[in-house]
């Protein structure tokens, strides 16, 4: 049974998708009420839930060091930290929203593993310099992923990852700052920053994602414009980047085949260890487990508080408490 | 914001610019403020009574941080991030304030000297030289006894600051005239909890009501001058706690009515505890998790 409707001819759906069409070809952005196809809509939630979901289980591997953070300044730098990660988390939800998903929704699809988050977040955190390295290396990455996103064709996917960028690009300096300081301290603590590096290296490449070959969703994200580069270009992109800046920290990454082409000006680098990143995805990893079930007693262990406050709400109607 | 831009920002690590999308800066707390302690006010006692009220932050910022990653919503994940960085910025404050004034006690023995006074008080310090209180070194138990620990912990303190913003030390006063602002509003933040639980639902109501029960009992040692605040009350330093009790008294009984709470009877009063150096289990607890990683590496630079 329909529901009542406003009498109106139903819109020719070949009409709307070429609007939707000179859109992106205009480069123009997509708004919450504009018509889009069924395809793009979906693919889009997934896109942005696995990205909010990655940010709130990326609170959890740095999490585990803000009560042991060995100075009251990297206690604050840290605790600040992952508050910004659950403010992403909220502005990201809240785009995902604006698609029709629903947060408690897609709270369950993680906690059921109907979904996924960035797989790097299934490493262990082991010591304090991997904070380090998480900020440079780990959102270091991820702003290089993301960067683009600020030119998604969906305008509040785009706007929030602008002030994500924003806030992620400091927390990258704050890392590596972390970094230099714990370099210039004791052979101790060098040591603790090159092994951080030779744990997080591999892994941080991975989170590019599949080579383009075997990168299935890519061509068609493109061409809707929620994806600007590729997977590879990306990768190549972090590299180069982040050479120089290892010979600055005087670190090395554990990659013996890792050497400047000057023929192509881009660094060359050894092969990723594809088994590793299918494993850690496909629920594997050091970490799966213990993360989702951290979720998930935030979740249920706290469910009566969130019955209560609605509860109230509903009891004190129009009243602010 | 333009791509290029992002990716240059990343590159030149150097600088430091930008922000976060909460909270400031955070380098050294005391920095170009003028430390000199005015005539007539013992440095010993000044630095004694700085470290109580920086000890009560600290080790409240470190109870509320164990609910990072593990509370109710994304909302209060950011709000108790902002309570825990006030009081962690109060904490940082009041121990520099003491460390300035020469008050380090045992800390410098084990600290080298390349770690400011802030850290070498909050990380060398055995339990016994804290002078924190009971009331914020109790386990959290569930969201609601941590809601009414805070809303306890914040009356209180907000009390006491909202009268040492006339302390006759300067560098106090400006203290107490910050955290006042902060104070508020982790006392609203509580506050509105407190009712939403205590009207909420049936098992709300009982965990509140339990929490009102853990909670009282460690109200018990804080209004009971110890001779410290005794001697910097007279001099127009530090606040007399027991000139607090009734307005905290009058608040907390508020709350809880407005939360259809029962309210207990105010506790005996058992004099000062905690701001003597007598702590139970829990903060030692508290303090390894806190201090370990500094203290196995005292030489290193963070």
């Amino acid at each position: 049974m329909s529901a009542p409707t406003l009498e109106r001819p139903a819109p020719d759906e070949a009409a709307l998708l070429e609007q939707f069409d000179a859109t992106l070809a205009a480069d123009h952005r997509i708004e919450p009420r504009d018509w889009m196809p069924e395809g793009y809509r979906k693919t889009l939630i997934r896109q942005v839930a696995q990205h909010a979901h990655s940010e709130i289980i990326g609170m959890q591997p740095e999490g585990d060091w803000l009560l042991a953070a060995p100075s009251l300044r990297r206690k604050s730098v840290l605790l600040a930290k992952v508050q910004d990660e659950a403010g992403h988390g909220m502005y990201l939800y809240s785009a995902a929203e604006t698609l029709g998903a629903d947060r408690a929704d897609l709270t369950d699809k993680l906690v059921e593993q109907k979904q996924k988050y960035s797989s790097i977040f299934n490493y262990p955190t082991l010591s304090y310099a991997d904070v380090g390295v998480i900020g440079w290396l780990v959102d270091g990455a991820a702003i290089c992923n993301q960067v683009p996103l600020c030119r998604s064709s969906y305008g509040p996917y785009a706007r929030a990852m602008i002030r994500i960028c924003k806030e992620e690009s400091f927390h990258q300096r704050q890392g590596y700052e972390l970094l230099m300081t714990m370099m210039r301290g004791t052979d101790e603590q060098r040591a603790m920053v090159q092994d951080a590096v030779d744990r997080w290296w591999w892994p941080t490449l991975m989170m590019f994602g599949p080579p383009d070959e075997h990168s299935p969703n890519t061509a068609q994200s493109m061409a809707w414009g929620i994806k600007r580069h590729t997977n590879d270009e990306l990768r190549q992109k972090f590299v180069d980047m982040s050479v120089p800046q290892a010979e600055v920290l005087g670190v090395t990454f554990p990659d013996p085949e890792l050497e400047f082409d000057p023929e192509t000006g881009h660094y060359r680098f050894g092969k990723l260890d594809w088994e590793e990143f299918k494993r850690v995805v496909g629920g594997q990893g050091p970490m799966n487990a213990i993360r989702l079930a951290r979720r998930r007693a935030a979740r249920d262990d706290n469910a009566w508080v969130t019955e209560a406050a609605t509860a109230y709400a509903r009891k004190h109607e129009g009243a602010v408490a | 914001m333009h791509e290029e831009t992002v990716y240059e920002a990343l590159s030149n690590a150097h600088d430091d610019e930008g922000h976060w999308a909460f909270g400031t800066g955070f380098d050294e707390p005391l920095a170009g403020v003028d430390t000199t302690v005015p005539d007539g006010i013992d440095p010993a006692d000044l630095g004694a009574y700085c470290l109580m009220l920086g000890d009560d932050a600290l080790v409240l910022a470190q109870r509320l941080t164990q609910w990072i990653t593990n509370a109710p919503e994304l909302e209060e994940e950011v709000a108790i991030g902002n309570i825990g960085l006030d009081l962690l910025g109060q904490a940082r404050l009041l121990l520099a304030r003491a460390g300035s004034v020469g008050v380090l006690g045992r800390s410098r023995d084990l600290a080298t000297d390349s770690i400011p006074d802030e850290d070498a008080l909050a990380y060398f310090r055995d339990a016994d030289e804290f002078r924190s209180t009971a009331l914020v070194e109790a386990p959290n138990g569930d969201f609601a006894r941590t809601m009414l620990r805070l809303l306890a912990a914040a009356t209180v303190r907000l009390a006491v600051f909202a009268r040492l913003r006339d302390s006759r030390d300067p560098v106090l006063a400006a203290i107490a005239a910050k955290g006042v602002k902060e104070l508020t509003y982790h006392r609203d933040h509580a506050a509105r909890w407190v009712l939403r639980l205590g009207d909420g639902t049936e098992e709300s109501h009982r965990r509140a009501q339990d929490g009102v029960a853990a909670v009282w009992p460690l109200l018990a040692d804080l209004f009971t001058a110890t001779d410290v605040e005794t001697r910097l009350a007279a001099a127009g330093v530090a606040v007399d706690p027991a000139g607090v009790r009734d307005e905290v008294r009058d608040v907390l009984t508020q709350v809880l009515q407005r939360a259809t709470l029962s309210v207990p009877e105010w506790p005996a009063e058992t004099g000062p505890r905690g701001r003597l150096g007598e702590h139970g289990p829990e903060l030692t607890e508290l303090l390894d998790t806190l201090q370990g990683l500094a203290r196995q590496h005292p030489a290193a630079t963070w």
